[in-house]
């Protein structure tokens, strides 16, 4: 790799400082301090390449080592790999390729049929086909809003592990506002619920963010146990009238009143509106992160808090709106899951859309646009995972390995480079979100 | 903590001392006894303690006492504290203060939840050790890590695969092969966030998570995959309790302590032995060092990395036996996601004792018995919610890491990576 395509001179640190490289007229992208943004379309290109390239070796990686686990938890080939290794060897082979094709199958659909299916203009086959597609960016909503929450906290230097309690309180807070207000119109009954389903999971972000301003208190072990304390808030709220369902004797909500509901894109399918609400939201975080003075203030005090504190912003303030907002966002997760037509509350709604939200920020970079992305391949992986069972009897729990599998090699790209023998960057740096806590 | 330095804390416009601020809590607790438990009782209703277990010969006469005046009682004890707190303070003396506000509190809640009933106390007592044996593990795994300054957020994770592996060892190899797998698997995670931590300096807690959540996925791919189809392979054979002759004739405290299994007694020597390891040994003077101030300790040639790297391994072996505890010393079976959250309560029992063994080995003694408390309230049909006892840990601990009760402080470079110079 001599030449990747950037023009000479741009691997030199500008001088006179970024005011000074003509025509960008952007600041420089935040998350890698040192990398001056290059100057023609195709230099962009490969930039953009570049910084996919771990990201997408990655995923690669977390799913050989996935196969790997399908292939050795095969009980009933075990003696067929002393006996007669390349029969086995071909059945290995042959059942992950079932499994990850059931997988892909179920997430993203068939080309083939969904070009017969638009081209024959069948509604009918059209929904079929177009399934597996809803069915991902079903799953891909929630984690879009908890990937923002833990994004936008890392973005000012705090680690939000609590987006699913948040998420949870949220999910209560909405469930409550859509069975109640019997009567409200849709326009105001919809944005009320939503707007609760916000201040819950606010509220729950508020609490680690005023400590931590206050006293100091670390926000992750606060976080941690706020998660259990909303588990409990919400068990012990549906076990209860007013939220319980009436004549249930298990924990289960009403159900969301109609006139609460987001509605769905196309009948037939289950996304609704919600998804567009996410982008909507990851486009609002992306303005308040990089286009307003608070997102500004946000981000000084993620990279530098002495320079922050120095230049006069306050630090306390900020980490409370972070909180708050990063909670709010989680928030609108569980509210995402709860208003939309038949939605209800149960213990465990949530397969842990606050946990995937770590590896979803990490993976964008904590950017808005970076966590869709990362929110859609997510909500594929689990969008598959259910037709995978259901067609090769591999547990759906393959797809929590190798989501671990890539938050660990994005965590650690040397991992990476070190088993693709890719060269080292120019100025690794170790990211630390964490220093110590408890004092 | 001296207790010199009284930081005055701004509430509004008024500056309340620390102590002043403990002295309101606690008349507020004392009015709420003597509202909730006192007036709240059924008049002449008794409450009616049971010391007596079927094991001991020696039987001790049922207490029996009235709810109300009892109640009134202890009121009027935490409201005496309250007022000498709020006056003058104990100086000193404010951690054992807090603690007999404590007892007082759970003695009230006690005589209620025993109004009109009969609570086996001793039963209570047994029940919230043996819950307390895994969060003690998990919160030693911790005390290990984190005194050499290592966060490690992973104990979850390693008493989880601690459990798989005790369950799936212990079905082939028997009781003592499961334990010992279990450790050995314990101590590979812990391997593996030394070298995700240490190694390619991960952040701590990231590296922890990827830990929790690959436990997690893969012990419950694993159970579905493999237990289910052969569950043979999930059937170990228990430890039994073993009563320590003489010692467990005692009344109360012989069933309590020395009716246990194996794990419980490795545990009371695990805490101990500990103890003595960091705070009176040259290996303990070490890891601490390393743990508060790393630089310095490698100035005078302590090898940091290599200290970090035992710790952090060491703390995954006793977080692998932790797990075996809950399979070969408590169910019997392993299932998903059984560990429900143990390895977080033992967390907070580290960090509620203050990153000592023996500070930790008592939090979870109290978690413990906020569990085996709500589990008995359950069965006695008292009427409140489980799910508010089961709330005590993590309220305690978010209590104690604000500096609200009490304040522990953390070693100073712990989740920070070295780099040697």
């Amino acid at each position: 790799m001599t030449d990747d395509g950037r023009t000479p001179g741009i691997d030199r640190p500008v001088e006179a400082g970024l005011e000074s490289a003509p025509g960008t007229g952007l600041a420089m992208p935040p998350g890698e301090p040192g990398e001056a943004r290059p100057r023609s379309l195709a230099g962009r290109l490969g930039g953009l390449l570049r910084s996919l390239v771990i990201p997408a070796l990655a995923i690669f990686s977390g799913l050989v080592i996935g196969a790997l686990v399908i292939v050795f938890s095969d009980v009933k080939i075990v003696g067929l790999w002393t006996s007669d290794p390349g029969a086995a060897f071909a059945v290995s082979v042959r059942d992950v390729a079932n499994a990850y094709g059931a997988l892909f199958a179920g997430s993203l659909g068939d080309p083939g049929k969904i070009v017969t299916a638009i081209t024959s203009g069948d509604p009918d086959q059209m929904t079929k086909a177009l399934r597996p597609i809803s069915e991902s960016l079903l799953s891909a909503t929630p984690l879009i809003f908890t990937g923002l929450s833990v994004a936008l906290g890392f973005r000012s230097g705090l680690f939000n592990i609590g987006a699913e309690g948040q998420l949870y309180v949220g999910a209560l807070f909405a469930v409550i506002a859509g069975f109640s207000f019997a009567g409200l119109p849709a326009f105001v009954h919809i944005p009320l619920a939503i707007g609760l389903g916000f201040l819950g999971g606010a509220l729950w972000g508020f609490v680690p963010g005023l400590l931590k301003a206050r006293t100091g208190a670390h926000e992750v072990i606060v976080t941690i146990m706020l998660n259990y304390v909303a588990y409990r808030f919400v068990d012990l709220a549906l076990k209860n009238p007013p939220v319980q369902r009436e004549g249930a004797t298990n924990p289960i909500s009403k159900f969301v009143l109609d006139s609460a509901a987001v509605p769905f894109i196309i009948p037939g399918l289950r996304v609704t509106w919600w998804f567009v609400i996410a982008l909507g939201a990851a486009v609002v975080i992306s303005w308040l992160l990089f286009k307003s003075t608070k997102g500004f203030e946000f981000r000084a005090v993620g990279l530098n808090p002495p320079a922050a504190r120095y230049a006069g912003m306050n630090i306390a303030l900020t980490t409370v709106l972070t909180m708050v907002v990063a909670g709010g966002l989680a928030g609108l997760a569980g509210a995402s899951v709860m208003l939309v037509p038949q939605g209800k509350l149960t213990p465990g709604f949530s397969p842990g859309y606050g946990f995937d939200a770590i590896a979803i920020a990490l993976l964008g970079k904590s950017r808005p646009s970076g966590v869709v992305a990362a929110a859609l391949l997510f909500g594929i992986l689990r969008a598959g995972a259910t037709p995978m069972q259901a067609a090769t009897a591999i547990p759906i729990d393959l797809v929590v390995v190798v989501q671990a599998l890539v938050i660990m090699f994005i965590a650690a790209p040397a991992l990476v480079r070190g088993l693709y023998r890719l060269p080292a960057p120019k100025a690794a740096q170790a990211e630390v979100f964490t220093k110590g806590w408890g004092s | 903590m001296s207790a010199a330095v009284a930081r005055p804390i701004v509430v509004g416009p008024l500056a309340i001392r620390r102590h002043q601020v403990s002295g309101l809590v606690y008349l507020a607790i004392a009015a709420l006894i003597a509202v909730a438990f006192g007036a709240g009782a059924t008049p002449d209703a008794v409450s009616t303690f049971d010391l007596n277990t079927r094991s001991v010969e020696i039987k001790l006469p049922l207490v029996v006492l009235p709810s109300a005046a009892t109640a009134y009682a202890l009121a009027v004890a935490c409201a005496f504290l309250g007022a000498i707190q709020l006056a003058r303070g104990f100086g000193a003396r404010r951690g054992l203060v807090l603690g007999l506000v404590a007892l007082v509190t759970v003695s009230a809640f006690l005589v209620w939840a025993a109004s009109d009933r009969s609570m086996n106390l001793v039963g209570v007592l047994g029940a919230s050790l043996q819950r307390a044996t895994p969060l003690t593990f998990a919160a030693l795994s911790g005390v290990l890590c984190e005194r050499s300054g290592v966060v490690n957020i992973a104990i979850e994770g390693m008493l989880l695969t601690g459990a798989f592996t005790a369950a799936v060892a212990g079905s082939v190899l028997g009781p003592w092969g499961g334990v010992l797998a279990a450790i050995v698997v314990g101590g590979l995670l812990g391997g593996l966030l030394a070298v995700l931590a240490i190694r390619y300096r991960i952040d701590q807690i990231i590296a922890g998570m990827v830990i929790n959540i690959f436990a997690t996925g893969i012990t419950a791919f694993l159970s579905a995959r493999v237990l289910t189809d052969v569950p043979s392979l999930n059937a170990p054979e228990r430890f039994a309790p073993i009563a320590l002759p003489v010692l467990s004739d005692i009344p109360v405290v012989g069933p309590i302590l020395f009716e246990n299994n194996v794990f419980v007694y490795a545990l009371f020597g695990l805490v101990a032995l500990l103890h003595v390891a960091l705070f009176y040994t040259r290996w303990g003077l070490r890891v601490r060092a390393v743990g508060e101030h790393p630089r310095a300790a490698d100035t005078v040639g302590i090898d940091v990395l290599g200290t970090r790297y035992r710790n952090v391994i060491l703390g995954g072996m006793v977080a692998g036996l932790g797990g075996a505890f809950l399979i070969l010393g408590s169910t019997g079976r392993f299932d998903r996601d059984m560990t429900a959250g143990r390895g977080f309560i033992g967390l907070a029992a580290m960090i509620f004792g203050a990153w000592t063994p023996i500070g930790s080995f008592l939090a979870s003694l109290v978690f413990g018995f906020a569990d085996s408390l709500q589990a008995r309230l359950a069965i006695l049909n008292v009427p409140i919610p489980s799910e508010l006892l089961l709330m005590v840990p993590y309220l305690v601990t978010i209590l104690v890491v604000a500096g609200l009760v009490g304040r522990a402080r953390a070693p100073a470079a712990d989740g920070r990576p070295y780099e040697k110079e």
